[in-house]
């Protein structure tokens, strides 16, 4: 919980003079690894970042997007891992909180929640059973009281998340360009606390949070207050709206401390504030605990002196507490009172910009253990697909998604449980958006894992009918400090710029979690990406698969079957070879499937990846309550056996349902694209079956199907 | 013809209704903070959903003791079309405007989903364009959305007509399937699903056409021709 003796001797030198305990509290926060980005921020710069609707101003805690006619979107990332593996509920729940507030910091309003869990093996192991079902409890609790709809996620369940959790969380704002804080601030200006009151909880979180999760730190885990962040969000958005504010920031890891000295270097201001004006909610706090406590739902607003009674009265109006704490200054520093006593002065720009950190990072040994592995025999593939379909990382997420509110703000005309939500805006235009992460896949192979998973979430959006405008990264890693952990960070980076190069999308915000470890070893490589779409005109609203509706492929299903849900969940098998992603032919599919349903050829459009062609199709049966025979062999396809053309996780792949009446048009775009594409199946009866010529290797009942799908999580929960 | 959407601290579907009300049936409507007097000119009152003081206590029990309540009494009393939504729904019933209570629902979770609805009373302000019967694909969107009521109160629900919907499957374990009920005079009624969310074709999964009746019906009741 303090600065190594490097750091200290740094700082020692910056500031020349030994720091006082407080001041040494108030560094320690910020170049906490949570808050500073010491080991990741040399490598994060190479991102690009460029792009016709980025919009960046200072300060930003949020990606800022153009959606047209005066119109903008906001997304921000964020993780809660370490006090989630403590407290779900809490955890989870301030998870949300936090990322709504980096939203609301830029001055737009959030218009939806997306959540990516990730907990132990479920099946069998019942603490990661109470820390799943917590952690849902608490993100419906919080985003359900806010009125902000969680529209999409994944969840993944893997040993190596054992005694741990990731929640990821990710919201996207709305609003009118006009509107965006302008963040800027004058010598005079009011520094003013708003919401919550300051506590003893989440006190040294960022530190906590920055190392390998030992002990239970119940007392570094934040307390959640839905009811006091949705008064928040109005008074703020009031008060935007009355121009009250100059520039905000959201406090989070690192409490007070990280927010005035960032806000502090970021607008080349001082800030002077007095402790003992905030309102608090324990007595006799020192001003340490101040400084560094996390409590939550609390915003950092600079307003002019004009504005300070408006402002007031805003709060007042909503019953939210205020405390004016501090005063806009030109020397750039914070300076801290406490009972009108100097107790800390530093330069901002010193405590805000930590110094980086250029680690070692070697070739993982266990990536030449797991290369080459033996076949399984194929087994009974009609029986393999039903406990496929069971899964509970296949298995359908309704459990999880109809304890959200998914539908308040109605914008929502793409629902939970398709390959991505869509929301209305109120342009006219439609935004989808879709987080993916793979731990098995990055774990087989780092690089082309975090490019799948890029594939993965732009096809997903690809489905809605949306051209990709922006990404945003979230990447989970364990100890940075052990150099194999930190070239499978290195190499997640390297994927990530590869594929936003090609593809020409922009990174527009992200995060980094490190120090993902227990007792029993790091987490997997997890990096999450997220990816937004627009639609200009209209979404791709699923229609119903009827009788004689064809069934078309369009990509090509490879020997890819590392890391992939069939080689771990039924035969325990960790390693071979992860799907690889063609970049230019994925970017050939991706355009000609955007313009078959931008002519309105196609039914529905779907992603196949977790769990192959196999779960793919079963999907589509299930969904629609259609059977569907599907010829194996007309699948363009490496030579693979039976069990691997169903299974395979290979990349850019598209399953298309369309009328009859259609097939011919849709070929002459798909050909004009030049993509591999065959017509594979067509939908009929009651029975899901895939055949290989003649033979049936696969064959089950849709109703026997949904059973499994749609009621295995729920019930493992439920029962458990 | 104005409509008053009344917002509480907590009320997270206020702008839901402003919007539907306003942008979709050309009502014109206005959101009124709780502690503001209602306007004057007003011929219809909506509660909205959400989470009145973040369901503290229970829900909608303290936002039942705001000062805008008393004048919803009063305006209930002189018979004005009075809408509670969710929020809304727990809000009169607290307030005692309908009897009976919400509890949590069995499943003990939040539950968001699309179900149907069937039309049990064609009287009310908001029911008057349904046939009887009527089915209404709705969205339902609710933690504490259980319907209970004494079997001397569902006794007079039944005889005075007051069951205005009831869910066509057990959504969560609501008596007798209740999702809507109204006052003895059917002028005030609360209802569990979310009208709002339904009423718009590219929001609504099945059709929207009977959930947008709900407000048709109230432009009827006030005179003008949908």
């Amino acid at each position: 919980m303090s600065l190594t003796p490097q750091e200290f001797d740094y700082l020692e030198k910056k500031i020349g003079r030994k720091p006082n305990p407080l001041e040494l509290q108030i560094v320690a926060a910020e170049w906490s690894e949570h808050c500073s980005y010491k080991s990741s921020k040399k490598h994060l710069k190479t991102l690009p970042r460029e792009g016709k609707r980025v919009i960046s101003g200072p300060g930003y805690d949020s990606g800022v997007l153009d959606v047209g006619d005066g119109y903008v979107i906001t997304v921000h990332i964020e993780s809660h891992n370490h006090p989630s593996a403590v407290e779900p509920y809490g955890g989870a729940a301030t998870g949300v909180g936090g990322v709504i507030r980096d939203i609301l910091s830029a001055g737009t309003r959030p218009i939806a929640i997306l959540d990516g869990l990730r907990f132990g093996d479920i099946e069998k192991d019942m603490h990661a059973r109470w820390l799943f079902k917590n952690a849902v409890r608490g993100i419906a609790d919080y985003g359900n009281c806010l009125g902000i709809p969680t529209v999409g996620g994944e969840i993944e369940f893997d040993k190596c998340f054992t005694n741990y959790a990731l929640v990821d969380v990710a919201s996207v704002g709305f609003g009118k360009k006009e509107r965006l804080i302008q963040n800027r601030a004058d010598k005079g200006d009011y520094v003013v606390l708003i919401g919550g009151s300051t506590g003893r909880d989440g006190i040294g979180g960022s530190q906590f949070a920055s190392d390998k999760l030992e002990s239970e730190n119940r007392s570094a885990v934040q307390i959640p207050d839905p009811f006091i962040e949705k008064l928040v969000i109005e008074a703020i958005l009031e008060a935007r709206n009355q121009n009250c504010i100059k520039a905000m920031k959201d406090l989070g890891g690192g409490g007070l401390s990280c927010a005035i000295s960032e806000t502090s270097d970021a607008l080349s201001v001082g800030i002077e504030l007095d402790v003992s004006l905030i309102h608090k909610r324990e007595q006799n706090m020192s001003p340490t605990e101040l400084m560094v406590s996390e409590s939550q739902e609390r915003m950092l607003v600079i307003t002019s002196p004009e504005k300070l009674q408006k402002l007031k009265e805003i709060c007042e109006k909503l019953r939210v507490s205020y405390s004016v704490v501090g005063k806009v200054t030109t020397d750039h520093t914070m300076q801290i009172m406490s009972e009108k006593n100097t107790v800390a002065k530093l330069p901002s720009d010193v405590v805000a910009n930590a110094p980086l950190l250029d680690r070692p990072a070697s070739v993982p040994k266990y990536l030449a253990t797991i290369s080459s592995i033996k076949k399984p025999k194929t087994p009974n593939l009609s029986k393999t697909l039903l406990k496929m379909l069971s899964n509970p990382n296949i298995a359908s997420k309704r459990w999880v998604y109809t304890q959200y509110d998914h539908e308040v703000g109605i914008r929502t005309v793409i629902k939970p449980g398709q390959d991505a939500p869509v929301l209305r805006l109120d342009n006219g235009k439609f935004l989808s958006i879709k987080i993916d992460g793979n731990s098995k896949h990055c774990y087989v192979n780092p690089k082309q894992g975090v490019i799948g998973c890029f594939d993965e979430a732009c096809r997903n959006v690809v489905c809605t009918g949306a051209t990709p405008i922006g990404m945003v990264d979230h990447l989970q890693f364990g100890n940075p400090e052990d150099p194999e952990i930190f070239w499978t960070f290195k190499e997640s980076i390297e994927g990530i710029i590869e594929y936003a190069k090609y593809f020409q999308i922009p990174c527009v915000g992200g995060k980094v979690s490190l120090y993902n470890e227990t007792d029993n070893g790091p987490i997997k490589p997890t990096p999450l990406i997220g990816v937004l779409g627009l639609i200009e005109h209209k979404p791709l609203i699923p229609q119903k698969a009827k009788g004689n509706d064809h069934l078309i492929i369009v990509g090509i299903t490879k020997d890819e079957l590392g890391g992939s849900e069939y080689y771990e969940y039924i035969h325990d098998i960790v390693g071979g070879v992860c799907p690889t992603v063609d970049l230019q032919s994925s970017k050939a599919n991706q355009e000609a499937v955007l313009e078959i349903i931008k002519q309105d050829l196609v039914k529905s459009a779907h992603d196949c990846s977790k769990g192959g062609l196999g779960v793919a199709v079963s999907e589509i049966c299930m969904t629609h309550d259609i059977g569907c025979l599907v010829s194996v062999d007309k699948v363009p396809s490496e030579s693979l056996k039976d069990d691997e053309l169903l299974f395979s996780e290979s990349h850019s792949r598209f399953l298309i349902v369309a009328d009859p009446s259609k097939l011919k048009m849709i070929k002459n775009v798909l050909e004009k694209h030049k993509v591999k594409h065959e017509v594979i199946g067509k939908f009929s009866g009651k029975n899901i079956v895939f055949k290989n010529k003649t033979k049936t290797i696969a064959s089950v009942r849709v109703d026997k199907a949904q059973e499994k799908w749609l009621n295995s999580l729920g019930s493992l929960v439920s029962h458990g | 013809m104005r409509v008053a959407v009344i917002v509480f601290p907590g009320s997270n579907c206020d702008r839901d209704m402003h919007h539907v009300l306003t942008d979709v049936f050309k009502l014109e409507s206005q959101l009124v903070w709780h502690t503001d007097e209602l306007p004057k000119n007003i011929d219809a009152i909506v509660l909205p959903g959400g989470f009145s003081y973040g369901d503290r206590l229970r829900a909608g029990v303290i936002a039942a003791h705001s000062p805008v309540i008393a004048q919803v009494k009063k305006m209930a009393e002189k018979g004005m079309p009075i809408l509670g939504v969710c929020n809304g729904f727990q809000i009169l019933t607290e307030a005692g405007l309908l009897p009976g209570a919400l509890l949590k629902n069995t499943s003990l979770s939040y539950i968001c989903r699309w179900t149907e609805i069937i039309v049990k009373n064609n009287k009310t302000p908001f029911t008057n364009k349904f046939k009887l019967n009527q089915r209404i694909p709705i969205a339902i969107a609710n933690g504490e959305g259980r319907y209970y009521a004494d079997k001397e109160t569902l006794h007079l629900l039944k005889k005075n007509n007051q069951i205005v919907f009831t869910y066509a499957e057990d959504v969560n374990g609501s008596t007798m399937n209740i999702a809507s009920i109204c006052n003895k005079e059917g002028n005030v009624v609360g209802m569990m699903p979310h009208p709002e969310r339904s009423a718009e074709q590219i929001l609504n999964p099945k059709d929207a056409k009977p959930a947008s009746m709900i407000f048709e019906s109230l432009l009827n009741t006030l005179g003008v021709t949908a």
